[in-house]
């Protein structure tokens, strides 16, 4: 297996459980479990037992492998320079080894399925996923400037399917000039690759390359932080064959023309730095940026930001597969708990599985008197009524 | 077994409990030396009545079982030796008083020093404990209890001479509270009453478990710096150490040596961490530390080295993350030492027999002693790093960390937080009345034997 | 082997002792001076063996280049003067030691040596520093800094094979003669230091202020004057070339930047303090510091300009806690051509 060089460098010290000011778990998976087993050191030493044929593949081990929401907050976080910018890799590795040998959870199980067989984890037609753009009037993809890119959330999910109209809405009004694929979209692959899945991923990747080159995409903008990673990093890159964005990048590029839009009378925002936008890909200006160019907006930070922000749980395919779901001590109601106590009534989001997580947990944690998630685009072009 | 696991299960509920290979063979290990040995549960529980039904279910059916903190101990003293049940105690992390004015806070004992650590920094800045160097998923409780130190070690002595009082389930499942708390609404200390705080510090878990613990906090002041001191002569480190400490201004006294990097080899630093109010009583402070090494600066055999801001941030860091790096030394994620209690005065016997011991196990090493107290003794540590993918490097830094085990008992300290087999050179030196004490006590507090079996076994 | 060229008789015949009398940290008077300079001379203890803070500034004031310090420096070694305590000493020359480790390769002009200051190479950048190359490593440090060691043997031992180093790996096979020096001290060791003791240098060293005024003379078009006012942290290494002074001046000029008259300025200048720590002398250093903050601060500047890294990692956070911000020149430069900070 690859990088299973790396697995017994690992000391178990622990520093991977923590943000930098350790004023809490930061490990999604540990926060929620809290054996040893389902921490980054716990998962590193069963992946070298596993390979040493200490310990036999089971479902249990399994359930910790997939249960790694691949937040990055391990790979931030270890003392050792040497290997930790390999800890997510071998991670992934690991899950590749278990998607070939066939023993994956079955949520796992489940959405790789949907997504061979639909090209989507929600098993609907392909073309359900221009709906979300009803009565919008976007243009299709023609050698515009962008192609914008809504993803499987933003295309087919509720929550995801509102983000995703709020931010076309400002972008036209922002006049960006931008095409999307509507039905002939297909997925970016950022789930396929983190679940394991590399030759859905590449198929994925394949596919996606050859519809931008046949259009001629140069640019696009993501709406979600999956999608952007996988275009930025796991796509081609020297030369990349087209440069990516996400959406706050170009609003936060715009924060002075914005500032007209609405204003925000006192209202206190929290951001939550979305894992794949912030710390895979340290864009954390932008957001805040697009934020603060709303006159009276007082943005309050929670104690873990930027580097240090504690994943909603959704990522690493946990938002289809909710290995990490549920309970009080979910990632998401964690975070939600946090929010709340900066004494912010809005937390605002940057990404679409972040808004459905966190709204979720919001109202599972009966906090829907104290604090609303919205996404940086719905507060932009409204004043809230909270 | 069976009925065990669904008693815990009731007990703690079934997220909570696992008697799955995996949790057995994580937890049958930690990252030291020793070799593993398997629990057949691992339970997590969150309240100190969880606990207690947990002890009454251990009696019952004479099923040991080990109390866990952190388990980085790194000398495997939560390998349960005999099977049986661990109890990791993590998710009694409560912070759950602070008082300000008498300067002290009461934790669940799982609580982790990272978080404590952080709560006093946000909720109240002028506060703080006293930070060890190991990691911050280390607990409150499992430190205190193994007699651990820290970067205040030098100012107020060994983390359970800051104990103030705890709660405890005994091994017969009675919960007792120890110290001031016992009586008062307060956790003000464990005088003046009969002090049965001992009856827990040091014993490993063999005489209970320890569910809440209070701590003394100390002044956070806000300006920190630090001297480095250097010699080339270990003969001179205990007048350094003597001189240094007795003049009572410093939080923090460490020495530290080391073969690696090439230019470390041979040296003795020692660092001295001080912390004041205001800038003007900083340099008071420093120049009262110089003024005491003035001898050995004025002989030009010592001097503080020349630290521009920017490096000395790593010794102002607590705890310092550059000291679990030391594990990655032979590319395989461990390391292991031995911390001698002993006398300041032992020191070049130390440093010299840990190099010898070193070159004849064939193994690298880093030595260093944390004074405590006014230098009323140091906790001189011997680490030897290995990989822990070549069964070689593991034994041969096991063989170091047996011999030097017994050379700090044959210099007249003795091991801290000594894995078992050290364990038992220690009991083959006690004064036989000493050993027979600890006997009738382990016997009176658990009858069954439950506790942390195969631990300070003296018979 | 490798003889100081320091003349007795010059210093014999010297009426001024502008060495020992204009310095700023002895300050003698002139019957001490010419007393100090007899048992200098006779090879005896003297109070300026182990008072010398080692600020370099004598070589500077010398009227006749005749190396007043580094024959101090001599007697220190010859008398078994430490100037810095032993294990201390010893350290450094153990930290600074060669290591071996050179990776020869085809270099182009402008080659860059970055001395032993690994951590400022990113600071070779844009237009400024096109298609430079750069030299760095223990194997090429400069080794003057010995000097305030009392270790004249030590750059006697290293200083000749630094500069083999050099030729024979990266300028000779290149076909490049001229090296530019990063940092004043390494052009003071190349001109003054080496010739001083009779160590060859075959290629030609640059300072740092030539080559960035050449580079900006060239870049004109692209500078936006900077309308700040601006303070100079002088170094130590500054006092062996002291030609290059007029040069600073004039790039201030070229980029718009006033250079602020301070009373701690040219030969006025005083140590970063660093130093002075290593010699046990904290009272000094604090002293020293803080009277050249307040000079710093009091006259408004925005920016303290350094020239030596060693002196930005001392003095750095105090400048920037004064609300002045600490920069190399060349950073200076960068961002008077629009090429901003590093990251910014």
């Amino acid at each position: 297996m690859e990088f299973a060089d790396i697995l017994h460098r690992c000391f178990r010290c622990g520093y991977c459980k923590f943000p930098d000011n350790y004023q809490d778990f930061n490990c999604p998976s540990y926060s929620k479990f809290r054996f040893e087993t389902y921490s980054p050191g716990g998962r590193m030493w069963l992946l070298r037992a596993w390979l040493n044929q200490e310990i036999k593949t089971s479902p249990r081990l399994a359930e910790i492998l997939f249960s790694c929401a691949t937040c990055g907050n391990c790979v931030e976080r270890c003392v050792f320079p040497k290997f930790k910018d390999d800890i997510l890799h071998a991670f992934l590795a690991a899950r590749e080894e278990m998607v070939n040998q066939g023993i994956v959870p079955p949520a796992v199980r489940d959405y790789l399925k949907a997504l061979q067989v639909h090209g989507n984890p929600y098993k609907l037609p392909g073309g359900e996923r221009e709906k979300w753009s009803t009565g919008l009037d976007l243009e299709p993809y023609a050698g515009q400037e962008y192609l914008f890119h809504a993803g499987c959330v933003g295309s087919l999910d509720e929550r995801g399917m509102k983000m995703a109209r709020s931010v076309v809405v400002l972008l036209k009004w922002l006049g960006v000039p931008f095409g999307v694929l509507g039905a002939g979209e297909i997925c970016d692959g950022n789930e396929a690759r983190s679940l394991g899945e590399k030759g859905v991923f590449q198929s994925l990747r394949e596919q996606n390359l050859q519809a931008f080159r046949t259009l001629g995409v140069k640019k696009v903008i993501a709406l979600s932080p999956h999608a952007y990673h996988a275009f930025k990093n796991d796509y081609p890159r020297d030369p990349a064959p087209f440069e990516v964005f996400h959406y706050t990048q170009v609003l936060g590029a715009r924060a002075k023309k914005l500032s007209g839009l609405s204003s925000a009378n006192g209202l206190r925002v929290t951001y939550h730095d979305p894992c794949y936008l912030g710390r895979h890909n340290q864009e954390y200006q932008a957001p805040r940026r697009a934020l603060k160019s709303v006159p009276g907006l007082q943005l309050v930070e929670m104690g873990r930001v930027k580097g240090n922000s504690f994943c909603c749980g959704g990522g690493g395919g946990n938002f289809f597969t909710d290995l990490l779901g549920g309970g009080p001590e979910s990632p998401a109601r964690a975070r939600v708990r946090e929010a709340a106590g900066t004494g912010a009534s809005v937390l605002a989001v940057a990404c679409p599985n972040c808004a459905r997580m966190l709204e979720d947990a919001v109202k599972a944690q009966d906090l829907q008197g104290e604090i609303t998630v919205k996404e940086i685009s719905e507060i932009i072009q409204g004043p809230m009524q909270t | 077994m069976e009925d065990v696991y669904q008693e815990l299960a009731r007990i703690v509920g079934p997220a909570y409990v696992s008697n799955q290979p995996e949790e057995r063979f994580i937890y049958s290990r930690d990252p030291g030396t020793m070799e593993p040995r398997e629990p057949d549960f691992v339970v997590l529980p969150a309240t100190t009545d969880e606990v207690q039904k947990i002890v009454l279910l251990a009696n019952r059916k004479k099923v040991p079982l080990v109390p866990m903190g952190g388990g980085l101990v790194l000398s495997g003293l939560s390998r349960p030796l005999k099977g049986g049940i661990v109890l990791d105690l993590k998710r009694m992390n409560r912070i759950l008083e602070v008082n300000e004015k008498s300067r002290y806070v009461l934790v669940e004992a799982g609580t982790s020093q990272g978080m404590l650590q952080a709560y006093l920094q946000k909720n109240h800045p002028t506060l703080k404990h006293s930070v060890p160097d190991s990691p911050p998923m280390a607990t409150i409780g499992g430190n205190v209890l193994i007699h651990g130190s820290g970067h205040l070690s030098h100012a107020a002595g060994f983390h359970s001479e800051m104990l103030n009082g705890l709660e405890a389930v005994l091994p017969t499942g009675e919960v007792v509270k120890i110290g001031s708390c016992s009586i008062s609404p307060y956790w003000f200390g464990r005088a003046p009453l009969p002090d049965l705080a001992g009856l827990f510090l040091g014993w490993f878990g063999t005489t209970g478990v320890v569910t809440k613990v209070a701590i003394k906090l100390y002044p956070n002041r806000p300006w920190q710096d630090v001297g480095v001191f250097v010699t080339e002569d270990p003969e001179l480190v205990p007048e350094v150490f003597y001189q240094a400490a007795g003049v009572q201004v410093a939080e923090d006294i460490t020495a530290w040596m080391a073969p690696k990097p090439d230019w470390a080899r041979g040296f003795q630093h020692v660092n001295i961490n001080y912390a004041a109010d205001t800038p003007e009583e900083l340099i008071w402070k420093r120049n009262l530390i110089r003024a005491s090494l003035k001898k050995l600066i004025d002989q030009k055999t010592g001097g503080f080295l020349p630290l521009p801001p920017p490096m000395k941030k790593n010794f102002l860091e607590a705890p310092q993350t550059t000291l679990a790096q030391f594990a990655d030394v032979r590319k395989g994620g461990g390391f292991e030492y031995v911390g001698g209690i002993m006398p300041i005065e032992l020191f070049p016997n130390a440093y010299r027999a840990g190099i010898e011991i070193a070159a004849r196990q064939g193994t690298t090493y880093s030595t260093g002693a944390r004074i405590i107290g006014p230098g009323h003794c140091m906790m001189f540590f011997f680490a030897y790093p290995f990989n822990r993918a070549d069964e070689a490097d593991v034994e041969r830094a096991r063989r170091a960390l047996e011999e030097t085990n017994g050379l700090v008992l044959d210099l007249g300290g003795i091991p801290w937080k000594a894995e078992a087999p050290a364990q038992r050179q220690i009991l083959g030196r006690m004064d036989p009345g000493t050993l027979n004490l600890m006997d009738r006590i382990r016997a009176m507090l658990d009858p069954q034997g439950i506790m942390n079996p195969g631990n300070w076994e003296v018979r | 082997m490798n003889d100081l060229k320091f003349s007795r008789e010059i210093c014999e015949r010297c009426e001024t002792f502008d060495c020992l009398t204009r310095c700023q940290y002895l300050k003698m008077d002139f019957a001490t001076a010419r007393e100090e300079r007899g048992r200098l001379l006779q090879g005896e203890k003297a109070r300026v063996l182990e008072e010398c803070v080692t600020c370099y500034a004598c070589e500077e004031y010398c009227p006749y280049g005749n190396h007043p310090f580094y024959q101090i420096v001599e007697r220190q070694e010859q008398l078994g003067i430490w100037p810095v305590p032993k294990p201390v000493t010893k350290q450094q020359i153990l930290m600074m030691a060669p290591k071996g480790k050179i990776s020869p390769k085809k270099v182009q002009s402008p080659v860059v040596n970055m001395c032993y200051f690994p951590m400022f190479t990113g600071s070779i950048r844009g237009k400024l520093f096109e298609g430079a190359s750069t030299i760095v490593g223990s194997d090429f440090f400069c080794n003057v800094m010995w000097l305030h060691f009392g270790k004249n043997s030590v750059i006697r031992e290293r200083l000749p094979e630094v500069i083999a180093n050099i030729w024979e790996h990266y300028l000779s096979d290149s076909g490049v003669e001229e090296l530019v020096c990063f940092h004043d001290e390494c052009y003071g060791t190349y001109t003054r230091l080496a010739p001083a003791f009779g160590i060859k240098v075959p290629f030609k060293p640059v300072h740092i202020f030539d080559y960035l005024n050449k580079r900006l003379d060239e870049l004109k078009d692209r500078i936006q004057p900077l309308g700040q006012k601006v303070a100079y942290q002088r170094s130590c290494s500054n006092r062996l070339v002291p030609e290059t002074q007029p040069w600073m001046d004039e790039i201030f000029k070229k980029i718009g930047a006033e250079r602020v008259d301070r009373k701690y300025d040219r030969e006025n200048a005083l140590c970063c303090g660093t130093i002075f720590r290593a010699q046990q002398k904290d009272d000094l250093a604090d002293d020293v510091q803080k009277r050249n903050l307040d000079d710093m601060a009091a006259t408004g500047a925005k920016f303290c300009v350094f020239s030596c890294p060693a002196c930005l990692f001392t003095l750095g956070e105090s400048v920037f806690k004064r609300g002045i911000m600490p920069i190399l020149l060349n950073d200076l430069c960068q961002i008077a051509l629009g090429e901003g900070m590093k990251g910014g």
